[in-house]
């Protein structure tokens, strides 16, 4: 997806441009013999990390609390960004105790906000990044990003009417939306929240209310409990005339798709799932080859090498003992063990990592990108 | 990876041998004081130590390397820039001595390293050994099959890896003996001069090729990848930055080809300071069937050689002055060898075991010795060696009238059995 306002090339066949282009790239050509077997852009990375054409990265100019549970990142961009639709996320890449751990965040910062974006980061238990995030990062860190993407957005003509459905953090991409101009005309927020404590932006939401921008429920799930579908009715009483932007927790969403479904609406409802991050964790589990097609259940003392090649797939190895690093392969999902150490890494689709699978069993289920 | 794709699971491989005081060469077994108990209670101290380094991985180590190649990087850059004006005698002086150096760090403690994936938890996608390129003529990809699986699996297993001699030299007296090891202290010489070519014939096994045991469509496609990288190689530093340099262009041209000559001798010298000195142990094919971790370890310590010296060798020599840490844990960032380094020697000297290491003349004078040494055959009784390398010579002669008559064409004997 193009987002409004990238940079299109324009085509021209203006006499001049052309041997503008020859010579940019012959320059180019020759500024990689030179770098050869390095690139031109890892002499340039020396001196701005940040300018246009460098692999995308950002530096962190704020790290300030959000409430009690959670921290928001004030982050300037490389010169490539494109900007974001609201809405949106973005991948970012943290160096954990020097180690890269790659995590999504819905961009909560208006477009058009010069050379800037902020995420908000609600801290999980046990959470290696919303940790650091929370307790060590430092304004002037440089992180490494991905452009925004996802369809979580309005359309270019926002309907009439909407309705936003959130929960917990499933608040931030709508944040994102409702900090553009314009709104809809009509908008509704129904926001759950285990506490008033806990819940994020709840100033500024009861301040879009009190403006007229918007009309907010709050829910305390603590309390109250939590809203079901059928409580709809009560609470947003035209919500079938509504289109509704949907974001929380997997159940929630898949109680709303059923309600909508049950509706006859199911177009007028835009979900946005957060990926489960807590995976299953076991002694040995069913292993994916996916570019294969190869689904094999892996007890816990048998390598991922083994066990793929006794599935009949040729698998990269070497030393078979874990010292060559012949044999690695990307896990995208699921966790493994170390059978020397019994150390576990996990990897998630937007956290892949190479593990060696000549010294690596699956713990739980996991997928291999071979 | 032919020879390794049948091979069952080494890291579970739980069968202790029987130790006999000799060899089976006849040489004294240096592990033949060790009971079964203690050399697992050798690998356990071991893999206690890996976890120990291992686990406290973090966010310095990751800078240490960054700054190293951030370093490398100025200084390659810096000495390039200083060579456009080499016609200057000092700025030919600086130039080169200072690209020498960082080609030297370049291939030493950044490439070698992050190929043997010391840097891969980082899980940077840009230090990483699935993605590096080294200023080396061997492609990446081929040197890491045939360094980190033959030379580091079965280091100084006679007759299995093929670093011991670089199949061309003779360094132990088990090695069978031929003609041509008469010249070897000529070969040696010119290997030191010429190494990372040498590397690169021998990554590409060109040997095995001639002889039928590396399958010739597979040494095909090698032989590209490696030709365009040499291409690269050679464009870069003999073509285009003398081209670069204008008025400058010999003096740049020769700047370059000094500097690779010295990175080539220098490297060869640490290497070789490695497995060759004088109490480097070697072992023999028998002595790894069914080798447990403990013993797997041991032939990693006794098998190899340290140099010491200062900060500024050990980070010159990519930190293979630790070869002996290097070899037990190949996968451990180079920066962390000097810290377990007190540990590993009390180790092998309260089992017993000799610990080599010393400075580099030292060591590259004890390798040479023996490279001298065994070019002649080994002292028997009864034998006069002077017999023995005139019939070798008059049959090698012999050899040579009867391959030639008539063609000169090399023999390619049919692909072994396997």
């Amino acid at each position: 997806m193009t987002a409004p306002g990238a940079a299109q090339p324009k085509a021209s066949s203006r006499a001049g441009v052309r041997p503008i282009a020859l010579l940019g790239r012959g320059l180019r050509t020759l500024a990689g013999a030179l770098a050869t077997p390095l690139v031109p852009e890892d002499f340039l990375d020396l001196i701005d990390p940040l300018r246009s054409g460098a692999d995308l990265r950002g530096r962190v100019l704020a790290v300030e609390p959000e409430g009690p549970g959670a921290t928001t990142l004030t982050i300037r961009p490389g010169r490539g960004w494109r900007p974001h639709r609201p809405g949106q996320y973005t991948r970012i890449g943290f160096d954990v105790d020097g180690v890269r751990r790659w995590r999504a965040y819905s961009i909560t910062s208006p477009v058009g906000l010069p050379g800037i974006i902020t995420v908000t980061v609600r801290a999980i238990d046990g959470g290696i990044v919303s940790h650091y995030v929370r307790d060590e990062l430092r304004p002037g860190t440089v992180v490494h990003l991905d452009q925004a993407t996802g369809d979580f957005v309005l359309p270019d003509a926002p309907p009439p009417a909407a309705l936003f459905l959130t929960a917990g953090s499933g608040l931030t991409p709508v944040m994102g939306m409702l900090r553009n101009r314009p709104l809809p005309a009509d908008v509704v927020v129904v926001h759950s929240a285990p506490t008033r404590r806990e819940s994020l932006f709840l100033d500024e939401l009861s301040a879009l209310h009190d403006d007229g921008h918007i009309r907010l429920v709050t829910r305390f799930t603590a309390d109250e409990g939590i809203l079901r579908p059928a409580d709809l009715d009560s609470v947003v009483p035209d919500w079938r005339d509504r289109h509704t932007w949907a974001c929380g927790p997997t159940a929630m969403l898949d109680d709303a798709q059923a309600h909508w479904e049950a509706a006859g609406l199911a177009d007028r409802l835009h979900t946005e799932r957060f990926r489960p991050t807590v995976h299953a964790v076991g002694d040995g589990g069913a292993m994916t080859l996916a570019r294969s097609g190869v689904t094999v259940d892996v007890d816990a003392s048998t390598t991922m090498l083994d066990a793929g090649e006794d599935a009949g797939v040729l698998m990269p190895s070497g030393c078979r003992m874990g010292i060559c690093f012949n044999c690695v392969l990307p896990l995208v999902e699921g966790s493994v063990r170390d059978l020397r150490t019994g150390d576990l890494t996990t990897a998630t689709p937007e956290d892949p990592v190479l593990v060696q699978t000549c010294v690596s069993a699956p713990a739980g289920p996991c997928r291999l990108n071979h | 990876m032919n020879t390794t794709q049948t091979r069952t699971n080494r890291i579970t491989t739980t069968t202790p041998q029987l130790r006999e005081a000799t060899t089976p060469g006849g040489k004294p077994n240096p592990i033949a004081h060790l009971t079964a108990e203690e050399i697992e209670g050798i690998g356990r101290e071991l893999d206690a130590l890996r976890d120990e380094v291992m686990n406290s991985r973090g966010a310095d180590d990751a800078a240490y390397i960054r700054g190293v190649i951030k370093m490398q990087r100025w200084l390659e850059a810096a000495s390039r820039l200083v060579l456009l004006f080499s016609k200057f005698p000092p700025a030919f002086v600086a130039g080169t001595a200072g690209l020498t150096v960082a080609k030297i760090i370049e291939n030493t403690e950044i490439g070698h390293n992050i190929l043997h994936g010391q840097w891969d938890w980082m899980r940077d996608e840009k230090i990483h050994s699935t993605t590096w390129e080294w200023d080396f003529a061997s492609p990446a990809e081929q040197w890491k099959k045939s360094h980190n699986v033959e030379h580091h699996t079965y280091t100084n297993v006679v007759g299995m890896d093929n670093d011991l001699g670089y199949n061309i030299l003779r360094v132990d007296p088990d090695q069978e003996w031929k003609l041509n090891h008469l010249f070897q202290p000529i070969t040696n010489f010119f290997t030191a001069l010429f190494f990372e070519y040498g590397i690169a014939a021998y990554d590409l096994d060109v040997k095995g090729w001639k002889e039928g045991t590396k399958d010739h469509k597979e040494f095909m496609a090698d032989l590209k990848v490696a030709l365009k990288k040499l291409r690269a190689q050679f464009a870069k530093d003999y073509v285009v930055h003398p081209l670069l340099s204008g008025p400058s262009a010999l003096h740049t041209l020769a700047a370059n080809a000094i500097a690779n000559t010295a990175r080539n001798v220098w490297t060869h010298a640490v290497i070789f300071c490695g497995h060759f000195p004088e109490g480097v142990e070697t072992f023999e094919t028998e002595s790894i069937e069914g080798e447990t971790r403990g013993e797997w370890y041991l032939r990693q310590m006794l098998g190899s050689a340290n140099i010491s010296g200062s900060k500024l060798m050990h980070l010159m020599s990519g930190n293979l002055s630790h070869q002996i840490e290097h070899h037990l844990f190949p996968d451990m960032p180079s920066n962390r060898y000097a810290q377990i380094a007190p540990r590993v020697q009390e180790l092998m000297e309260r089992h017993g075991l000799r610990y080599v290491t010393g400075p580099l003349h030292r060591q590259v004078a004890s390798a040479w010795k023996k490279v001298f040494k065994y070019s002649l055959p080994n002292k028997r009784d009864g034998v006069s060696r002077l017999r023995e390398v005139t019939d070798a010579a008059r049959e090698g002669v012999d050899e040579v009238f009867r391959s030639t008559r008539g063609m000169l064409r090399p023999t390619r004997r049919r692909a072994l059995p396997a």
